[in-house]
């Protein structure tokens, strides 16, 4: 572990950070976007994982906030999914640009 | 180079090189798969920087929840055979230009930027720091650096989610229609 140096971890966990930005702006399939935000999630989670292990591995913060961001997306991914079901069921589509009018 | 450090590549192209698959490929199902390997890629980067709860944590919960709602999802909602429109060409181009932009930019300030040295534990020592037990034990510590209360106020976020979706996702009734 101690022979790769934590930019190099950093690096790729921006280049996932920028893959997943990209698929947020092309992708029109509100399943697919989600996606996107879940690759842009776990980006952040390396970021707390190495700069746990890397800088301060006597403590544990690094853990606890990757543990929580994981709950919360879990959670919204839920909600997220929910929504996306709903959305069908007015629309018959889930293509963004097919939602343009928010109340019946 | 050693037989670590041939390890993190291998996992980093994996990551990354399903990561773009899973927002290029064309057909929703293949992307969600692609999404999948993405997900268990970064649960082995967890394990080879030894946290092995995280990892576990990872693969509990994205790979065997998030990615099967995903596919579920997919499922209910469309022929998964089907092909995704193609991105627009103007937006493609700037998306990509976007990006390599903001990547070249952080990558550049990473390089430049001189991080403090690594911490004073050895590899053994701080394995054993962040073991189950360790965890645990601070999770719902109630003391100093105890993490009780935010660990309350999670589950009472799960529970407002849990109920949200059900409210969300419900039939209305056939009277009231």
């Amino acid at each position: 572990m101690n022979q790769v140096p934590l930019t190099h971890i950093l690096i790729v966990s921006t280049a996932l950070f920028f893959i997943g930005m990209y698929g947020l702006f092309t992708r029109r399939n509100l399943i697919t976007m989600l996606m996107s935000i879940e690759l842009i999630l776990n980006s952040v989670n390396i970021n707390f994982i190495a700069f746990n292990r890397y800088l301060y591995p006597q403590r544990l913060e690094g853990v606890f906030f990757t543990l929580f961001i994981i709950a919360i997306a879990a959670a919204e991914a839920a909600v997220a999914i929910a929504i996306i079901i709903n959305l069908y069921r007015n629309f018959h589509s889930i293509d963004v640009e097919t939602a343009d009018e928010m109340k019946f | 180079m050693s037989a670590s450090a041939v390890v993190f590549y291998i996992l980093s192209a994996l990551i990354l090189v399903s990561a773009l698959l899973a927002v290029t490929s064309g057909k929703i199902f293949r992307s969600a798969i692609w999404l999948l390997f993405s997900l268990t890629g970064i649960a082995g980067l967890y394990f080879w920087l030894q946290m092995e709860f995280v990892a576990a944590v990872q693969i509990v919960v994205y790979v065997g929840g998030i990615v099967v709602l995903i596919i579920f999802s997919i499922f209910l909602t469309q022929q998964s055979g089907k092909d995704l429109p193609a991105p627009l060409r103007g937006r493609a181009l700037f998306s990509i230009l976007a990006a390599i932009a903001g990547f070249v930019l952080t990558a550049a300030l990473l390089r430049g930027y001189a991080f403090p040295a690594a911490g004073h534990l050895a590899g053994a020592e701080a394995a054993d720091n962040a073991s189950i037990g360790n965890i645990g034990a601070q999770l719902l510590s109630t003391k100093e650096h105890g993490y009780v209360l935010p660990f309350e106020v999670i589950s009472i976020l799960l529970l407002a989610a849990m109920i949200g979706c059900i409210v969300i996702a419900m039939k209305t009734k056939p009277e009231t229609k």
